[in-house]
């Protein structure tokens, strides 16, 4: 099986968000960058997974400058065999998922499998764009999923519950928590992401359909009312008449 | 000139989000000095019809023949709505379907989609429009450079308002394609209430330290018709089911109402519950950093507090 994992690039979750260049830019000082969650503990992982049982091969894909280097090698190092880069800032969604699908198109991949959403621009976009360009089938926010057949069966949920669906390869799938368990590398992985191929490429030619001009910070709460212990009935009248919450 | 709304029956109802988009895009109609029409599918009563009528709706074009269609077909279904009114605007629900839907319908319009929005356009001199980024720790404002623009909107962003208008029902057809997801099988979760579309939500954390103390959180929980909840570690411990766990790496949630007890607000935990409208924690530690993101705070031992704010619940309602 020929799978094709997206791989993308965030801030660490703990970041403390600031912003540059008249609020244009993310300030990027004293940032750490990891591999996006989703793209990491499950798209990849799963991937890893289905190619240990049933052969075949892994090759992750970003759409970033040089910079993004280090988080490729951390996914070669969990396992995928090779990596590509197209060499372009990704500028929105539309630019990425063409840039994938530019790639993608005449290598016959089973499946490409992508994480849920990125969890700094929390898009959720790339995936189902992918699939249109692809003409391929999509599923978002998988949980689960197994592979027998020629067939991707894929638990998501939905509300209150959650559904199992069937589709035939290859598929684009996006992953969610559960579809795997997180994977540190080993320092043999790490040893041997040194010298695995990572393939950078020229980026396709295409115009963005959005741009962000300007980021804000929310506003700051008004600090927090404390309410004795002792006074229940206090907290409950304040989310009544003041909060009118109940 | 039309602005189109996507509204998805679930079983024949029209869910609250379908009032919101249905509302949304009344609001963006009326900015554009236009009409707003939506598209729908499948088995769906007049009097169903009629509720989007009532938010602000003037037609709904119905590919009534669908059943169950998955997102390939959706989103040929929007667009040739989208084609028959002539939108320039199209909004869907930021929910599991609409996340599907819309990047498609995007590519096949080649129209700039801005996802998750959160209140209504700027259209002085272009189109721009708010979205939460980071996972709530900051807003980005997008600007779409296309002629036809397709937005998916975050639940809770608006209120539903009537406005006691009608809408005239048509039946959309064309060529829609053939279903490539199928669903096997339908699970429910017994009896509780669904967390992404709960009011009010009570969540509790590690501080709670058993599965066997849950019983007074579903206790507050039905005293206040609210969602249970939990972080992420009682999830991965295995004291509460893992479709409760709220977060980065969970649901996120943006309730009117969000009790947080004996959770310690850890910057993944509060990044999927920071949209709530109202936010109360109860905390024996008074360090613990989600009181700094609370509205309402109660220093004290979950334990002894919750059930005396039971109590206190029972008395208020009489
Ligand atoms: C990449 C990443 C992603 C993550 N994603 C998520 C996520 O999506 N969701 C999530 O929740 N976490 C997530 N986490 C974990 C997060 O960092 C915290 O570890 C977690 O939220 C802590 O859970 P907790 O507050 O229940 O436990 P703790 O941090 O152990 O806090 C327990 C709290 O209970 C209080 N307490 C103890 N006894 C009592 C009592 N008797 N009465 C009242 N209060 C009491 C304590 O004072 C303390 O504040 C993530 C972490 C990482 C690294
Ligand atoms: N620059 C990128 N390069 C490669 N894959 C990406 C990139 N951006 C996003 N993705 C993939 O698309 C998924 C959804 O991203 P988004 O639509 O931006 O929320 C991510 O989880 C990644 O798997």
């Amino acid at each position: 099986m020929k799978l094709l994992v997206c791989i993308s690039k965030v801030p660490d979750t703990t970041t403390k968000i600031a912003f540059t260049d008249g609020d244009t830019k993310l300030d990027e000082k004293d940032v750490q960058f990891i591999v996006n969650p989703y793209d990491e503990w499950y798209a990849l992982v799963r991937a890893l997974e289905l190619k240990e049982a049933q052969g075949g091969s892994v090759t992750t894909i970003t759409v970033g400058g040089p910079d993004h280097d280090p988080i490729i090698r951390k996914a070669l190092a969990i396992g995928a065999d090779d990596a590509v880069r197209v060499d372009a800032k990704a500028q929105d969604a539309y630019y990425t998922a063409f840039q994938i699908a530019d790639y993608a198109k005449d290598k016959s991949f089973d499946l490409i499998l992508l994480g849920k959403e990125t969890i700094d621009y929390n898009g959720s976009q790339v995936g189902g764009m992918l699939a249109e360009m692809l003409d391929l089938p999509f599923v978002s926010l998988g949980s689960k999923l197994d592979i027998a057949d020629g067939k991707a069966t894929v638990e998501t949920d939905i509300s209150g519950g959650s559904e199992v669906l069937e589709v035939q390869l290859p598929c684009v799938i996006s992953a969610a928590k559960g579809m795997a368990e997180q994977r540190i590398p080993n320092m043999r992985g790490i040893m041997a992401a040194r010298t695995k191929p990572l393939n950078v490429q020229a980026p396709a030619d295409v115009t963005p359909l959005t741009t962000i001009t300007k980021y804000t910070l929310p506003p700051s709460k008004a600090g927090v009312k404390l309410v004795d212990p002792e006074h229940m009935e206090e907290l409950v009248r304040l989310l009544h008449e003041e909060a009118k919450a109940i | 000139m039309s602005v189109l709304v996507f509204v998805n029956p679930n079983e024949g109802i029209f869910p609250k989000s379908a009032l919101e988009v249905s509302t949304y895009g009344a609001k963006v109609a009326k900015m554009l000095g236009v009409d707003c029409h939506a598209v729908t599918y499948g088995n769906v009563s007049d009097a169903e019809l009629a509720r989007i009528g009532n938010h602000g709706v003037k037609a709904i074009h119905r590919a009534s023949g669908l059943d169950q269609p998955d997102n390939g077909q959706l989103s040929k279904v929007i667009s040739t709505a989208a084609d028959a009114c002539g939108a320039s605007v199209i909004v869907c629900s930021h929910d599991l379907v609409g996340k599907a839907v819309a990047p498609r319908l995007s590519v096949r319009l080649k129209a700039g989609l801005v996802t998750g929005v959160n209140a209504l356009p700027n259209t002085d001199g272009g189109f721009s429009v708010t979205k939460p980024v980071f996972s709530g720790k900051a807003f980005a404002t997008e600007r779409i450079l296309t002629e036809t623009k397709v937005l998916s909107l975050m639940a809770n962003s608006i209120p539903p308002e009537e406005i006691g208008g009608t809408a005239a029902v048509q039946e959309l057809s064309g060529e829609f394609g053939t279903k490539k997801v199928t669903v096997k099988e339908i699970k429910k979760y017994s009896g509780s209430i669904a967390l992404p579309d709960a009011e009010r939500v009570v969540s509790a954390g590690r501080g709670l330290k058993g599965p066997e103390n849950w019983g007074m959180i579903e206790d507050l929980a039905n005293e206040l018709g609210a969602a249970t909840a939990c972080s992420r570690p009682v999830a991965d411990i295995g004291w509460r089911p893992h479709h409760e766990h709220v977060g980065q790496t969970g649901v996120a949630i943006r309730p009117n109402l969000y009790f947080a007890i004996g959770i310690s607000g850890a910057i993944q935990h509060l990044a999927g519950v920071n949209g709530s409208k109202v936010i109360v924690v109860i905390n024996n530690d008074p360090d613990a950093p989600f009181f700094k993101a609370a509205d309402y705070g109660v220093v004290g031992d979950a334990f002894v507090v919750v059930p005396k704010l039971i109590e206190a619940l029972k008395s208020f309602k009489g």
